[in-house]
């Protein structure tokens, strides 16, 4: 698994539970070193002992774990820059959905080795629609659907979001927009003044 | 390009002409502007363009020789490069294909300078054709960014892990004082320089009596309070090392008064011959020291240098301890019996 994701998990412990939690859990996951480098790529057993071991530590289930994981990319300061990436996706979250199938394109743009879900948006009406998560990486869906409810949160959109069930390497999501523009957005501007 | 042959399979609206060239412009045949797309009129202002010489709006830095509305009509079918004349002077890249023969249809686009239209002008995505390129690049430029960003603090750890790996490799770890290889590193880059320097080398004595009564953590105690000494009887640039067990060695650059040296080497002897308290013990030890300057003139290896060093330092041992002596060179280049 690519470091950028291990390094996420990371700072996703540490920031959520402290860094005492975090030498216990890397400790419990017998790394065998105390931080994982985002630019490097590890075995994906890492990976797997890593969230195992946070799941028994946190006594949270993995899928839960991995919800909170999606929702830390969108909501926390730390994680700003992706946020924004993922804002790039468009105006309203209904033009964010529609940009789910580009995600793993734009990935590969920015981090050529880095191999994320491929995602499939189905609409059904206007405002209801399936996602199809596909991923070798069990449990990626969970992932996906904590980081669209922050981004729900995110444009202001009020939204209901069901797992559906896993077949093979795929989660499907059912996805419903009740009000695009339910609250505040907070504010994106395409050329951040920082950069 | 002749505009000549005419499309019998589309005409387009101002509508349909300002979804797929937001930032479009039509000019008359006598060089006014007579529409723009909606992008444009966002950055510019719809109302003060319309009607407006061409000219007076935008300069043109390719081609140069545009200068008067017969040589705007000119510029249709190459590629153009734009600027416009007030501030901020923003740049496009554009081309322009004739209009059934009267006036011109001209397309713009930022090129390279989108990412300062974008902020200038606080641009969103409504205000682009879906098919230009232009968020894309916004997103890999931030996208690249945060990779670098990533990658320099990567670079900084791995720098900081090396500074600490190579301080490490030149550190005593009980004392903190450099170690022999330090000083080996020290000593032999004055040789090369042909800087003269002093060399002091010292043995505790009494010190195995104080391990043996007092035990290694009392032993460790006086090594520290000796490297304290050394550090304060000495300058930042002289180099204080401990070779291992109870031998230290101190190098002082540019020093080439005996008799200051002979001063500086009474003076941490005195120190070391104090009582060092340790948990309400009075450890004794005394030192044996060697001292000589380094020879004029030739080039001489820092083992021998060393070697003499000792030998003094020998003499002063045999002489009955606590005492310092100055390496002479014919008393004792022999080996003795």
């Amino acid at each position: 698994m690519h470091g950028l994701i291990n390094r996420s998990i990371q700072a996703f412990v540490q920031d959520t539970y402290g860094q005492t939690v975090w030498a216990e859990i890397a400790n419990a996951a017998e790394l065998g070193f105390a931080d994982f480098e985002a630019m490097l790529t590890y075995e994906d057993r890492l990976t797997d002992a890593l969230l195992a071991a946070a799941s028994a530590r946190l006594s949270r289930p993995r899928e839960f774990v991995l919800e909170d994981l999606g929702t830390y990319f969108v909501s926390h300061p730390r994680c700003g820059p992706l946020r924004r990436l993922l804002r790039f996706g468009g105006e309203t979250f209904m033009d964010f959905l529609h940009s789910l199938d580009d995600l793993q394109g734009r990935g590969r743009l920015a981090v050529p080795d880095l191999d994320l879900p491929r995602l499939e948006l189905f609409d059904h009406t206007s405002h209801r629609f399936s996602l199809n998560c596909q991923s070798p990486h069990r449990g990626a869906g969970f992932v996906m659907a904590g980081i669209l409810r922050a981004m729900a949160d995110d444009y202001g959109a009020l939204v209901m979001l069901e797992h559906q069930g896993t077949r093979g390497d795929s989660d499907r999501f059912f996805i419903e927009i009740l009000d695009q523009s339910h609250g505040e957005a907070r504010e994106f501007a395409l050329a951040g003044r920082d950069n | 390009m002749d505009g000549g042959s005419h499309n019998p399979f589309f005409a387009l609206g101002e509508v349909e002409a300002g979804l797929l060239m937001p930032m479009h412009l039509c000019i008359s045949a006598t060089g006014h502007i007579r529409s723009i797309g909606p992008t444009l009129g966002k950055i510019i202002g719809q109302q003060p363009l319309i009607g407006r010489r061409f000219l007076e709006v935008f300069g043109l830095r390719r081609p140069r020789d545009v200068h008067s509305t017969n040589d705007v009509m000119r510029i249709a079918g190459q590629p153009l490069g734009l600027f416009l004349r007030d501030p901020p002077k923003t740049g496009f890249k554009g081309i322009a294909v004739p209009l059934n023969g009267q006036g011109l249809l001209l397309n713009l686009s930022f090129g390279i300078h989108a990412a300062e239209a974008v902020r200038e002008y606080s641009l969103t995505q409504a205000d682009f054709a879906p098919t230009e390129l232009v968020i894309e690049m916004l997103f890999l430029t931030e996208a690249k960014t945060a990779v670098m960003d990533e990658l320099r603090r990567l670079n900084t750890r791995l720098h900081d892990q090396k500074l600490l790996a190579e301080e490490q490799a030149l550190t005593d770890a009980v004392t903190g004082l450099r170690n022999r290889r330090a000083l080996e590193r020290a000593l032999d880059r004055l040789i090369e320089m042909g800087m003269p320097f002093g060399l002091l080398s010292m043995d505790l004595d009494h010190f195995k009596q104080v391990n043996d009564t007092l035990g290694h953590a009392a032993g460790d105690h006086v090594l520290e309070t000796v490297a304290k000494i050394l550090i304060e009887e000495t300058r930042g640039s002289d180099v204080a090392a401990r070779l291992g067990g109870d031998e230290f060695v101190i190098l002082l650059p540019g020093l080439v008064d005996m008799a200051h040296f002979s001063l500086v080497a009474h003076r941490i002897l005195a120190r070391i011959e104090q009582p060092i308290l340790f948990e309400g013990k009075r450890c004794l030890v005394s030192a044996s020291i060697g001292t000589l300057l380094s020879p004029a003139g030739g080039m001489i290896a820092a083992e021998q240098l060393l070697a003499e060093a000792d030998a003094a330092l020998y003499t002063s041992k045999q002489q009955g301890r606590g005492r310092v002596t100055a390496f002479d060179p014919p008393v004792m280049h022999l080996p003795k019996d």
